[in-house]
């Protein structure tokens, strides 16, 4: 009896280690995997980078020079998305945790941000496309990518602002409220700057995501080459996730740009996890140091 | 104006910000169909949809995108069975087994893998995986099925995994207690008590894992190969659906047939992904898990 419980517990230390080691196995895949990509990268790249390659524009057709006009461009849609994105964004959160009361139309509205968070990234092209490129006429340009991308990171912009709100302590509002000061004015001068920290680094992540999205400003903002800098938010850009995926299949010399196309992906993942990296540690710091 | 008043019309003045997302979703449909319907004057609904040949610029041209839809669903099916293993075992390892440290770090490492460009995961592909396949299993092409779905799996693993985590973060304190309670090694609480409790949330997970692989462009675009026929095998060149779009809309004339046509793949694109999503919405609240999930 004793030899068959002792095998019994054996047995289930067994399966116990055996499932301890797949899953280690399985984190440990998913980090090799962002590390091999990462290195790599960093590898290929890092020689091609220089101040000319950050500063200059293409030359020779695009298979010499850099390609500062490509960076240019995703700061201008960048900037364009964060305009559009983030006062929605933060409005619809204010909505949503300080006046909403369940109903109806919360149900609709939260729904409705769930499913445009799902919208593939193609489709919001399309919509660019069909809406600000042809139905308003803001052809091919800043204007129309920048609204795309905006809509595009609205989900996200929204989720953080609501968790950001959400954690600013109710006794605030209570104690705001019963010093005799309206629900807009608590919102504006308690809720408000005490959330703001958590929005924005909320934000960032989405703000990553704007800079390296292709599908999107494809047919509403990209050009394959511009001979000169936009002058205004209706001029066609280059963009660094359009530039690489030209060069990488589209170019004159597919082989011959390969150095430039390391070069541009690398500071493309510079710019995006470098924008998301300070947000994490931001996040952080904030947690720890948190004053409530 | 009474204080009253005002604070009412600002409570509009929100609540009209908030509507802007369900006015944007109304928007791209709307966009959609004005582009994508006309096709349907000319073609009827099952040749489009369940037609064999996508030969788009032919005289006369053909837009059957069954093999366009084959092609969407296979990768993102093989790439499901790829990322929810590693990513839902990630999210246990996470949530239950790992010490405070390596939690911190492996969360990290997840958010920037999301953060990951899908245009960088398509180069990935191309340059990497491709000649790796092409040598070691003799193939005409590396750029195949098997290619993007390794590739979509790591864009999926991100969502499956942080929301899995949620939801076993959520599975209430005292149901661990009493299984150890009765006696269970750790493995049998998290196998029958911590996962089966945190279900719903993980169902929701692979949802929305599955909606982002069918969704995503960059990478079907530049490693799936291209060929718009229906595979006999895993090594084989598809093109899903997002690929077709983006490969053609730029040397599509404006309001061309072929214009509609791909305005009208994006419409299956776009219900598939609501679909998708409106499951694993109807998941989530249906069979609320227990305890204080924050899906």
């Amino acid at each position: 009896m004793k030899n068959l419980k002792n095998h019994s517990m054996r047995w289930r230390y067994f399966k116990q280690n055996v499932f301890f080691v797949l899953v280690r196995a399985s984190a440990l895949v998913i980090t090799l995997a962002l590390g091999g990509i990462l290195l790599y990268i960093l590898a290929n790249g890092i020689s091609v980078i220089s101040w000319d390659f950050i500063t200059k524009p293409p030359t020779d057709s695009m298979t010499k020079g850099g390609i500062m006009p490509a960076i240019l461009g995703t700061i201008y849609l960048t900037i364009g998305a964060i305009a559009i994105g983030l006062p929605l964004g933060i409005a619809s959160a204010v909505y949503l945790t300080e006046y909403a009361r369940q109903g109806r139309v919360i149900r609709l509205i939260k729904v409705g941000i769930n499913c445009l968070a799902g919208v593939p990234s193609v489709v919001f092209g399309l919509f660019g496309l069909g809406f600000f490129v042809i139905f308003l006429k803001f052809g091919s340009s800043i204007l129309s990518g920048s609204l795309t991308l905006g809509f595009l990171i609205l989900p996200t912009i929204i989720g953080a602002s609501e968790e950001a709100l959400k954690a600013v302590p109710q006794t605030f509002r209570e104690a705001s409220l019963s010093l005799g000061v309206s629900k807009w004015q608590t919102i504006y001068r308690i809720v408000l700057p005490n959330a703001l920290p958590g929005i924005l680094t909320g934000s960032i992540l989405g703000i990553g995501r704007a800079a390296g999205e292709t599908a999107p400003i494809m047919f509403t903002a990209a050009a394959y080459f511009t001979a000169k800098l936009p002058g205004s938010v209706f001029d066609e850009v280059m963009a660094l996730p359009y530039h690489i995926y030209v060069l990488a299949t589209a170019g004159t010399n597919i082989e011959a740009t390969r150095p430039i196309q390391f070069g541009t992906v690398l500071v493309l993942v510079a710019v995006v996890l470098g924008i998301d990296l300070i947000a994490i540690l931001i996040r952080g710091s904030m947690r720890r140091n948190k004053r409530w | 104006m009474t204080r009253q008043t005002k604070e009412i019309i600002i409570q509009y003045i929100f609540l009209l910000f908030a509507l802007v997302s369900v006015l944007v979703l109304g928007l791209i449909v709307f966009s959609l169909f004005r582009e994508g319907l006309p096709l349907f004057t000319s073609v009827s609904v099952k040749d489009f949809l369940f037609g064999k040949e996508w030969y788009p610029t032919y005289d006369p041209p053909s837009f059957g995108i069954f093999p366009l839809v084959v092609g969407s669903l296979i990768v993102t099916l093989i790439a499901t069975l790829i990322a929810v293993p590693l990513g839902v075992m990630a999210a246990i390892y996470i949530s239950e087994i790992a010490p405070q440290r390596i939690k911190e770090i492996l969360k990290s490492v997840i958010e920037l893998l999301a953060g990951l460009p899908s245009v960088v995961l398509g180069f990935f592909g191309m340059v990497i995986v491709a000649p790796w396949l092409q040598e070691t299993f003799d193939l005409p092409t590396g750029l195949n099925i098997i290619n993007a779905s390794v590739i979509l799996a790591i864009m999926a693993i991100p969502t499956i995994s942080s929301i899995s985590e949620d939801a076993l973060y959520a599975v209430p304190r005292e149901f661990k207690e009493a299984s150890y309670a009765l006696g269970a090694t750790k493995f049998e609480t998290i196998a029958q008590v911590i996962v089966p409790a945190a279900l719903s949330g993980i169902s929701t997970a692979v949802m929305l894992g599955m909606a982002r692989a069918v969704g995503e462009t960059m990478v079907v675009l530049m490693v799936a190969g291209g060929a718009a026929a229906i595979p006999e095998s895993l090594f084989d060149p598809v093109r899903p659906m997002p690929a077709s779009i983006a490969a053609e809309m730029g040397e599509t004339p404006y309001g061309s047939a072929h214009y509609q046509a791909l305005f009208a793949i994006g419409m299956v694109l776009f219900f598939l992904t609501l679909a998708f999503n409106l499951i694993a919405d109807y998941v989530s609240h249906k069979f609320r898990q227990t305890g204080s999930a924050t899906l």
